[in-house]
């Protein structure tokens, strides 16, 4: 059994040169971008089916008048956690934890059905419409299994992005954080360790999670939350429409036993009902047939 | 307390949309069926009958809805059976996947009681829908169609369910959908059945319970819809703002309109019947668009 792996993302490090989303797309075989100015340095925009790591620039005011915008850049990833949305939503068992526990979309199984696209709190997944699946970061799945590091680890030249097992990316997390706050940096944090059960991509971030697009721990809450209250209340509301149709429905008296003779099943006798629409007797079939009904004699009878 | 995701939209679009109104029209006409034929008189059964041969054509159309919503259609079938050792699978917390199976089995009841209702009616001669036909009136028939029902319940409500198993803002922040949409199905069977059963003459006597029915399930989903835009705190404009509010008009329009027509005021009178079904169908199509749709954009 081959050990769980991380990454631990250091955006104190990230200088936001993109190298991680060039090699992940080399590696990976993910098609280039079209090109679009979307008013920022970002031009990736967002992580998708054809963009597995984003460089996000996050524009941050700050209190010096020379430089009032301060620029944080972390490179974002399938955070592949440990109790994971998508996987636990997933109708057809197509996204499943590999051997070094990581969370894996197996494009042969997966028949498009989107639904973990609307699971996974991070936006991480995307569409392919020419392969008709969804698509995410593999973890370099097929470097793992050949002992290599993944593509954008390899890649980083400031060691913002590293890799190894996981444990070992958390002690080298907590090391860093512990530095940072000798340094000051007081607003320094780790996020990853506690949301979702642990993620195998931790990051060390310098403001609050919702910054960088990350919901925060009181958030990271699972879909199936939703299970009971949703049953729940359709339940109740099964049985609050069931009395409904109980007070509609209930027999009022009609005279029911006699069948009618022209075989549709009503009576032939006008119904007493409150509702107030006659009820006719019918003296044609009324689109049933002219043929004695199977109900003929089986009337349940007035209530 | 409202959770901050960051969600991409699965881009449920039309198709799920069609599929969410149909399934809640084929399990509420199931539901009304079930309840005319058990706690109705006899001269109910006519209008029950209508609700059983509306049901399964219903039904028919919504797996062929979601196969062609799917990125691999020829692959609906891994929703079912494992795609790598073919044996059956079933997630109970995914409500996909429960509604795969429901929809399944529940096609099995509805078939049933189609034929069912094909032979009672005598609409098809043949000895053996003769006697399947007279299936409901004994206890095993009572037992099939309540569990149909049950089934019938579950395919109307989970589609609501569904999108709250998600993180998808609106969606997962209220626990009122699978509620709301069987209110709004059932609603919205009622008004089919009293359109597709104005020529029965027999089906007449029929009508006004149909009418009460549909009152009661129309105050369930403006209640439901209330507690719904409640539960979403600040979420709230999401939903309703910008253009949204239209819809939420004709959903307003498709629930508040009927109700006074069904209940009948001197001045609603003149309200044909005709135009306060219909009004009632667009309204169910509306609230399901405006939830899909708005959660998405």
């Amino acid at each position: 059994m081959a050990q769980p792996v991380g990454f631990f993302t250091d955006t104190t490090l990230c200088i936001g040169c993109k190298a991680c989303e060039v090699a992940c797309k080399e590696w990976n075989h993910l098609p280039n971008n079209p090109l679009e100015f979307r008013g920022s340095y970002d031009n990736t925009g967002q992580l998708d089916h054809a963009n597995w790591r984003h460089v996000r620039f996050v524009e941050q005011p700050t209190k010096s008048p020379d430089k009032p915008i301060a620029w944080s850049m972390m490179s974002d990833v399938c955070k592949h956690c440990a109790n994971a949305s998508c996987l636990e939503v997933c109708p057809t068992d197509a996204i499943v934890r590999t051997e070094f526990d990581t969370v894996f979309i197996q494009q042969d199984v997966c028949n498009g059905c989107r639904d973990c696209i609307s699971a996974c709190p991070y936006g991480v997944i995307g569409f392919n419409t020419n392969t008709g699946t969804a698509q995410k970061c593999t973890f370099c799945y097929d470097r793992l299994q050949n002992n290599l590091k993944p593509a954008c680890a390899t890649a980083c030249p400031t060691e913002s992005i590293k890799f190894g097992p996981l444990d070992e990316m958390r002690q080298t997390a907590a090391r860093r954080i512990d530095a940072l706050h000798q340094q000051g940096m007081s607003e320094a944090r780790i996020y990853g360790d506690k949301e979702y059960g642990g993620l195998h991509a931790l990051f060390l971030l310098t403001d609050k999670p919702e910054a960088y697009a990350l919901p925060s721990t009181e958030s990271a809450v699972l879909p199936s939350r939703n299970n009971i209250p949703g049953y729940f209340t359709a339940a109740i509301t099964a049985i609050l429409a069931g009395v409904a149709g109980l007070i509609a429905f209930r027999r009022r008296g009609e005279t029911t036993a006699s069948p009618s003779p022209s075989g549709g099943g009503a009576p032939s006798s006008p119904s007493p009902s409150p509702g107030g629409a006659p009820s006719s007797p019918s003296p044609s079939p009324g689109g049933a047939p002219s043929s004695p009904s199977p109900l003929a004699g089986e009337g349940r009878g007035g209530g | 307390m409202i959770n901050e995701h960051f969600v991409a939209p699965p881009n449920w679009e039309w198709y799920i949309l069609l599929y969410f109104f149909f399934a809640g029209l084929a399990g509420g006409a199931f539901v009304i069926g079930t309840m005319l034929r058990l706690w109705g008189s006899a001269a109910d059964w006519v209008t029950s009958r209508i609700a059983f041969l509306i049901s399964l054509p219903l039904l028919l159309i919504c797996p062929i809805l979601l196969t062609v919503d799917l990125g691999k259609p020829l692959d609906f079938w891994h929703m079912l059976f494992d795609a790598n050792t073919g044996t059956p699978i079933l997630k109970v917390w995914s409500p996909m996947s429960l509604g795969a199976w429901a929809l399944l089995i529940f096609g099995f009841f509805a078939f049933v009681m189609f034929l069912v209702a094909l032979g009672e009616g005598g609409y098809v001669r043949s000895r053996a829908l003769s006697g399947v036909g007279r299936l409901p009136g004994s206890v095993l028939g009572a037992a099939f169609m309540v569990i149909g029902a049950i089934l019938g319940i579950f395919v109307a409500a989970y589609t609501g369910v569904l999108l709250a198993v998600s993180n998808q803002p609106v969606w997962s922040d209220t626990w009122t959908l699978g509620g709301l949409f069987l209110a709004s199905g059932l609603s919205g069977a009622a008004a089919t059945i009293m359109l597709l059963s104005r020529r029965q003459r027999e089906a007449n006597v029929t009508e006004p319970k149909l009418m009460e029915a549909d009152r009661y399930f129309i105050i369930i989903e403006l209640v439901l819809i209330a507690i719904f835009l409640v539960t979403l705190g600040g979420l709230v404009t999401k939903t309703l703002g910008g253009a949204w509010i239209l819809l939420w008009l004709v959903v307003l329009v498709g629930t508040l309109v009927p109700l006074l027509v069904e209940w009948r005021p001197r001045w609603a009178r003149q309200v044909s019947p005709v135009l306060a079904s219909v009004l009632v169908l667009v309204g169910v199509f509306a609230l399901r668009a405006v939830i899909i749709f708005s959660a998405q954009a």
